[in-house]
């Protein structure tokens, strides 16, 4: 019976060795600035989500405490879930990133795949311009676009709020470089088979894009989901509010209720939380793939 | 069942010109080989024959009718790739349905949902199961119709890609080095089935490849493309015994022709400073190239009995390749290093054969196996003879 007793202890022990066994000085830095570095990312999370329990008073209070004196995250959200059609916004920014998204793919997949394996004359001249497009930010052009959509009286509608963001130049860059790879032969062989383009696009390649879509979707919906300068731009009324944009509202000349303010920021992160949650592998993909980060 | 006719056919890649002028009468029901080196242009003469590559000029006629402008699929042709080329996120049954689903079915009856608005659809889709179906069986990959490409071996992976060829009933096969993906001994097996669907089917097919033995053992014609011109076309066994140039003499055959210079002079032709009692109809002077298969070449034992074959020459052995059942001897002359011989010896029953090939050996140059090339590689088609036969 002994015999059977002490070895739990010693292979307990055996773990523990075993786990400090790598423990180098090297080893504990990078733990260390690894744990640092999360703490820094995560604090402003931590921060909102703090805040958002808080009366406007306590926000700027100089002694940091997680949780509220006075619990004010009742009111804060109740205001923003109850007093304004909160679910309205949701629905628009799920429409405009649904859209955008749409027409992003509908657009680049065809394009790309033209870039990437039709000989053509020009197509250097035209890959280079996609890539030169690249550099060229949206507050550049959303001076013209939004004149334009002024004078087709078009301001406060989906349409423009998805309008600028249809084309999507950095899909047709990804999606290219993906296409690249994809064997000719089996192209050619669709082309003896009879294929048309179109269905060579439809029926070999975009089966074969979905893993490159799933990431760029994470992307982009993540990126239109969060933005608030174009909705700013182009939004006039409540009906056409997006989520990201509601937050807004709770600033005012006189005062600004940053209790509440935080409570709606929390509520629209949460989506895209939850998104990631369940599709973090997408997530990941999207943005090694991409470069660049979210 | 198809006759192709090529006319004059270019092409030029940038300012490379990778074809110059080939014209080549393929006959119903042939197995042509189109044989050469890396680079010499086969491949995209097969690609302009499937119409995946237009050609400069020339003229490409299916049983007499010119398909210059006529897409891939208008001409009817199979084409077999080198990687199999199959469509990775379908079933063996789906990727061998392709061609008849473009083939047999409108576009808009191909769209998804389609089955509900036409009509016929679905006894033309059990036509098209029935047909694939049966080509599988043929091919003996029923078994395998549900699986994924990633799924199958190289092997398999090969006969999927022939029944996708195969099923369309095409009037041209062709087939761009469908063999050099298999490792050695299943492309010898995946050959004998080649040739086996070929008899059977009776359809044309043109092959591609660089291997020689491949197109020696599988083709009823041979044709040997270098640097995008036609050199020789004829049957494995003219290429072989008969070739029109150095170049195809030397392509052709393993190990390689055996290949010497020689010059004209009065007392027959000089080999590096020796005279053999050989006589050609070329002016004294002249420098030649004398070549010999390696098999023809014998190795003449010091004191054997029987008659000495007029033309010896002495050489060095260098290295003896065993290969079972017979010997490949590397050597070179004894008087000249630099002119190497291979010779190929059978084997007998002696297991010591290869020891028993001395360090310097004779060997006997049979007048009849002579092949005579000029400076220029080309051919020259006068027999040599020996010197004594000339006199008598």
């Amino acid at each position: 019976m002994t015999d059977m007793i002490i070895p739990p202890p010693a292979v307990g022990l055996r773990r523990l060795r075993a786990a400090f066994k790598d423990l180098t000085l090297g080893r504990v830095c990078l733990t260390i600035v690894l744990l640092l570095g999360a703490c820094l990312m995560v604090f402003p999370f931590v921060w909102m989500l703090s805040s958002s329990l808080k009366p406007t008073s306590e926000v700027f209070d100089a002694d940091f405490r997680f949780w509220p004196r006075t619990f004010a995250g009742v009111q804060n959200y109740y205001d923003v879930l109850v007093t304004q059609p909160y679910l309205r916004y949701l629905l628009n920014s799920l429409i405009v990133c649904c859209g955008i998204l749409a027409v992003q793919l509908i657009t680049a997949v065809p394009a790309a795949y033209a870039l990437a394996k039709l000989k053509f004359r020009g197509s250097t001249i035209f890959l280079g311009t996609v890539i030169a497009c690249l550099t060229v930010p949206i507050n550049v052009t959303s001076i013209p676009i939004y004149l334009g959509l002024v004078k087709m009286g078009l301001l406060d509608t989906y349409f423009s709020m998805m309008f600028p963001f249809f084309v999507s130049v950095f899909a047709i860059f990804l999606f290219r470089q993906f296409f690249h790879s994809y064997p000719d032969s089996i192209i050619e062989a669709a082309r003896v088979d009879g294929f048309t383009e179109i269905e060579i696009v439809l029926r070999l390649i975009l089966p074969a894009v979905v893993p490159a879509a799933a990431a760029f979707s994470v992307f982009s919906f993540v990126a239109h989901w969060n933005d608030l300068y174009w909705p700013l731009i182009v939004v006039q009324s409540q009906e056409k509010m997006t989520a990201t944009l509601s937050m807004m509202q709770y600033r005012s000349t006189f005062d600004i209720n940053y209790g509440r303010t935080f409570a709606a920021a929390t509520i629209v992160t949460l989506p895209m939380m939850l998104v990631f949650l369940f599709a973090r592998r997408a997530f990941v993909r999207g943005i090694t793939m991409s470069g660049i980060k979210g | 069942m198809a006759r192709l006719t090529l006319t004059d056919i270019t092409k030029s890649f940038g300012d490379t010109q990778v074809l110059k002028g080939i014209s080549l009468d393929v006959h119903d029901g042939e197995f042509l080989s189109l044989v050469g080196a890396s680079g010499c242009g086969k491949s995209t003469l097969l690609r302009i024959i499937s119409g995946l590559e237009t050609a400069d000029t020339g003229r490409i006629e299916i049983d007499g009718v010119g398909v210059d402008e006529a897409a891939p699929k208008a001409r009817n042709v199979a084409l077999v790739f080198q990687d199999y080329a199959l469509y990775p996120h379908m079933s063996v049954a789906q990727n061998m349905a392709m061609p008849l689903v473009m083939g047999r079915l409108p576009m808009y009856a191909r769209l998804p949902g389609a089955r509900f608005l036409t009509p016929n659809h679905t006894s033309t889709r059990r036509e098209i199961t029935s047909k694939v179906e049966q080509v599988a069986e043929q091919l003996r990959i029923a078994h395998l119709l549900a699986r994924r490409p990633a799924a199958l071996s190289g092997g398999q992976r090969q006969r999927v890609a022939l029944g996708r060829a195969l099923v369309r009933d095409p009037s041209l096969f062709l087939m761009d080095e469908p063999l050099s993906n298999l490792d050695a001994k299943l492309r010898v097996e995946v050959r004998r089935e080649i040739v086996e669907l070929h008899r059977k089917s009776g359809l044309t097919f043109v092959y591609v490849t660089h291997d020689q033995v491949e197109a020696m053992t599988m083709s009823d014609r041979v044709a040997m493309l270098q640097e995008g011109r036609l050199l020789q076309v004829g049957a494995p066994s003219t290429l072989y015994g008969d070739p029109a140039s150095v170049d195809v003499a030397r392509f052709i055959g393993s190990p390689e022709v055996n290949l010497m210079p020689v010059r004209t002079v009065a007392g027959g032709l000089d080999l590096a400073g020796q005279v053999l009692p050989l006589a050609t109809r070329q002016p004294e002077g002249a420098t030649l190239f004398l070549g010999v298969r390696p098999e023809a070449l014998r190795l003449v034992e010091a004191g054997a009995a029987g008659a000495e074959p007029a033309t010896t020459l002495t050489v060095t052995r260098h290295s003896v390749e065993d290969l079972g059942g017979e010997l490949v001897v590397h050597a070179a002359l004894l008087h000249a290093p630099d002119i190497a011989l291979r010779l190929r010896v059978q084997k007998g029953s002696d297991a010591r054969a290869p020891l028993m090939v001395p360090s310097t050996f004779r060997v006997g140059v049979p007048e009849g196996a002579l092949m005579l090339f000029g400076a220029d590689g080309q051919r020259i088609s006068d027999p040599v003879l020996s010197l004594s036969e000339v006199m008598a």
